[in-house]
């Protein structure tokens, strides 16, 4: 497994998303998810889906949930050794499952409820960064142990089938978030394997993708420069981190972190004031490495935050509708109508640009 | 024994049937191998000062002559072959070191023609660069790591970038010096630089004043010779390199003979009519790292810091290192020179036999930058034998922001690489100060040549970035896995950072 993983193989092929945002915060259950990405089965070819919920566990929301997965028992072992060693475990339990028809050979899975204390030698590295650090470690140096998610008061669940029948294996109609994200794969050159299915996540980022990105060599080596390593089969941890180095390392407001992965054409540029357009320029030159190419469209959530956006030609669908205090995402508008059959308003958004849920002014959620 | 061993390399046949006795071969070659017998009334041949340029032949108006190169005149031996029995009866003639032009012309690997590139199928659709954009517009120059913003619901920037070169397509003119190459060639390349939206680099031969108005389009070198340096020299152009080394002749300086320094070449390099220009291998103020500091913030505080500046080494051992430190010496951008670059005049056993692989280099050489995390503080600029549009997108994929083309460039206006550069007697009127010769070459026709050469590649160059589904040369950039290696060995594949065809 550790081998296979560590292949840098991009991941190709089409496939399915949705994600609904209540930016009231409400929270609601899984099964509204499950209903609206089941309506894409066509989209996916049963070889992976999953899901991102956000606000799922407001009891623990200081403490950073990990959702990991083991192929053996060893791995689970060396892992937990891992985690007593850099962290504090305020608590561990299996991730709530049922037996599923349509789901097998489902790996060992378990969530750790942890924090991380300062590093006193290092203290130029905060707890995010400190979780970063553990959460690539499992991935590239404990041998068949691998985590989904390590993020507050998130969680990812995924596997290998179809989307809805995760959902359903999970138990999502048991849990309330006010921001669910899903995604059905139709992967082309991978095998079904746990920890490739969407979304991916880092921290509280969590992606999920229909695309291809032709600029992942590029990308990944970008990325290399400011300590990430892109060890997964997909190429969808590339937008992941480069999400989290945008906006988080970087303190690019969102549009901006969007102008650099999907940014204007030179000739749009040319039609820019001066001020913009120097900005613009200065976005190509510097963060050409973080330039998304190829046809993508994701949705990526955060705490308090869905974003929406598509490559800067628009080569994969994504059409958003709101319909009072929520904000729907998809790749078909079917897929909301489902859910929500008649909606305030339907829109296409334009190539490249960033279609953004945000909470209510006022609204906490952590 | 016979006091002359050496043997004509070429036979020029001439057809008699065809032949009118024009006398057009007689006046076209300078080296003298054609003559008129006024008394038979019939042109001769002289095949063994012959150096196979083909200018006769191109210009024969019925195409009554061939040269060929003389095969097999030695017994065949694998070891000893013609070329290296040649030049031993040369220097046994003559003594002394054995000159030539030109890039390196051994049949060793050239490893752009063992890496393929890829193309999107139905995954990933490919872009057809007629109807959608195909951006190819590339900075040169030192870019920050990240910008920084002044928050609030307008964003605005507060780095500040430094000086860029903007490039229309990726690749520019290479360094070919006033005084290597005549005035109409110098001026050809300046004219079409700025009218394609690239750079023309002057080498170490001065700027003309001719040439000024171009220079926004030029970037001038400060080579070991300082031939033509003043304030004003840095000034007018768009960016100064430093020359440091050639990719031809790693570790060795430049010798223009004083016969070529003509007056206007003496003007535009600043030294005595006639006497030798003599370059020195080393600068005599760079012996270490330190010094080359020195010399590019004297550069950069003379042009204001409004002007990047760039280091030019050879590709040899450890260029990583050596690139890195040029980097961190502060360059804004490092070109470097593969062991195939061309020149005017080299030792042939150094061009031969110093240096190496400018893929190799390459690939070296923005994988420590990387690694190091200082990559974006310079741009790569790769030079030594860029053929076609090809050799560039794998260039760009292996991690250079542009390429340099000399040798290409002189094709284009006519150079049939005889390697004779160093004679003087160029007859393609392009290394060569002899105004009867250098007329030869029409600067606007040479301008309209060396103009759709660059706009074909540019065409290509969409072309193959359309096919593999990227639409902006961003992406292109240092994107290895858009290269696959065939016939490599592991070592080879590892070096250049790159997968086996199949994989
Ligand atoms: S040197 Fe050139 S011009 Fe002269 S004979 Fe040979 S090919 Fe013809
Ligand atoms: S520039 Fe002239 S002398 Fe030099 S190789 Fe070309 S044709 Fe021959």
């Amino acid at each position: 497994m550790a081998t296979r993983r560590l292949l840098p193989f991009k991941d190709m092929g089409g496939c399915s998303i949705t994600g609904i945002m209540d930016e009231s915060g409400r929270r609601f259950a899984g099964d509204t998810i499950i209903r609206s990405i089941r309506n894409m089965h066509e989209r996916s070819n049963g070889l992976g889906g999953g899901f991102a919920a956000y606000g799922i566990y407001p009891e623990r929301d200081e403490q950073y949930a990990m959702h990991l997965m083991f192929d053996t028992h060893q791995a689970k072992r060396d892992t937990e050794a891992l985690l007593d060693q850099r962290a504090t475990v305020h608590l561990a339990e299996p991730i709530p499952t049922r037996a599923h028809p349509a789901i097998s050979g489902e790996p060992i899975l378990h969530r750790y409820f942890v924090n991380i204390e300062a590093d006193r030698g290092r203290p130029h590295l905060g707890e995010d960064d400190l979780v970063v650090e553990l959460h690539m470690q499992i991935n590239a140096e404990v041998e068949d142990a691998f985590v989904f998610s390590a993020g507050k008061n998130m969680g990812c669940f995924k596997g290998v089938g179809y989307p809805e029948d995760i959902g359903e294996f999970f138990r999502l109609e048991e849990y309330d978030a006010y921001i669910w994200i899903a995604h059905g794969r139709f992967p082309t050159n991978t095998t079904g394997w746990w920890g490739g299915a969407h979304p991916f996540s880092l921290l509280d980022w969590a992606i999920v993708h229909n695309g291809e990105i032709s600029s992942y060599g590029i990308n990944k080596r970008y990325l290399r420069n400011f300590g990430y390593e892109c060890t997964l089969q997909t190429d969808t941890e590339v937008i992941a981190y480069m999400f989290d180095l945008l906006m988080r390392k970087h303190g690019l407001p969102l549009e901006l972190a969007c102008s650099a992965m999907a940014p204007p054409f030179w000739n749009e540029i040319e039609r820019m004031d001066e001020v913009e357009q120097a900005q613009a320029r200065a976005i190509r030159a510097v963060y050409g490495g973080a330039l998304l190419n190829g046809p993508f469209a994701v949705v990526v959530g955060s705490t308090g935050r869905m974003i929406g956006f598509s490559d800067r030609t628009k080569l994969r669908p994504q059409v958003c509708a709101r319909s009072g205090d929520r904000l729907y995402i998809s790749s078909e508008e079917a897929a909301i109508r489902t859910v929500c059959p008649d909606p305030d308003v339907v829109w296409h958004p334009e190539a490249g640009e960033p279609v953004l849920g945000e909470l209510q002014a006022g609204v906490k959620v952590n | 024994m016979p006091e002359w061993l050496t043997q004509a390399e070429f036979v020029i046949e001439r057809d008699p049937e065809r032949c009118i006795q024009c006398k057009v071969c007689v006046r076209q070659c300078a080296n003298e191998v054609h003559r008129f017998d006024a008394e038979l009334g019939e042109v001769f041949s002289d095949s063994d000062k012959c150096v196979g340029c083909h200018r006769c032949v191109s210009l024969c108006p019925t195409n009554a002559l061939s040269v060929r190169q003389v095969e097999l005149d030695f017994r065949s031996n694998a070891n000893w072959t013609p070329q290296a029995i040649r030049n031993i009866y040369k220097q046994a003639e003559q003594g002394g070191v054995l000159l030539t032009g030109m890039g390196n012309p051994e049949p060793l690997p050239v490893y752009w023609d063992r890496m393929l590139l890829n193309a999107s199928q139905v995954t990933n659709p490919s872009i057809d660069p007629l109807r959608e954009p195909m951006e190819l517009l590339t900075y040169l120059g030192a870019k920050p790591t990240r910008l920084k913003y002044e928050g609030g619901d307008e964003p605005r920037l507060e780095t500040e970038l430094g000086p860029q070169l903007e490039l229309q397509v990726p690749v520019m003119f290479s360094t070919m010096s006033y005084g290597s190459i005549s005035y109409n060639a110098s001026l050809a390349l300046a004219r079409a630089a700025s009218e394609v939206g690239t750079y023309a680099n002057t080498g170490e031969g001065g700027l003309h004043a001719g040439i000024r108005p171009f220079a926004k389009n030029m970037i001038v070198q400060v080579a070991s010779g300082r031939f033509g340096v003043d304030a004003d020299y840095l000034n007018a152009a768009a960016a100064v390199e430093i020359k440091i080394g050639q990719g031809a002749k790693p570790g060795i300086g430049g010798h223009l003979p004083g016969e070529k320094v003509t007056a206007e070449i003496s003007a535009t390099r600043m030294i005595p009519l006639g006497t030798d220009a003599i370059s020195p291998a080393p600068h005599h103020d760079i012996y270490s790292i330190e010094d080359l500091r020195q010399l590019i913030y004297a550069i950069k505080e003379t042009t204001r810091y409004r002007k990047p500046v760039g280091v030019k080494i050879a590709a040899v051992h450890h260029i990583a290192a050596i690139a890195s430190g040029a980097v961190r010496a502060g360059a804004d951008f490092v070109a470097i020179d593969g062991y195939r670059g061309g020149t005017g005049a080299a030792p042939t056993m150094i061009r031969n036999n110093v240096g190496i692989p400018i893929e190799f280099a390459l690939a070296a050489v923005d994988a420590r930058l990387r690694e190091e995390g200082i990559r974006q503080d310079a741009s790569l600029v790769v030079a030594g034998s860029f053929r076609c549009a090809a050799d560039v997108v794998k260039a760009i994929a292996l991690g250079a922001d542009a390429c340099y083309i000399g040798t290409g460039a002189l094709v284009a206006m006519g150079c049939h690489l005889c390697q004779k550069c160093y004679t003087g007697r160029c007859n393609w009127g392009i290394a060569t100060q002899d105004p009867y010769l250098t007329r030869r070459l029409n600067p606007n026709i040479a301008v309209r040549r060396l103009v759709n050469l660059l706009e074909s590649w540019r065409h290509e160059i969409k072309e193959i970035m359309g096919g593999m589904g990227i639409n902006a040369v961003e992406s292109l950039r240092g994107n290895r896995d858009h290269l696959r290696g065939i016939g490599l060995t592991d070592r080879e594949l590892n070096a250049l950072g790159i997968q086996m065809a199949g994989e």
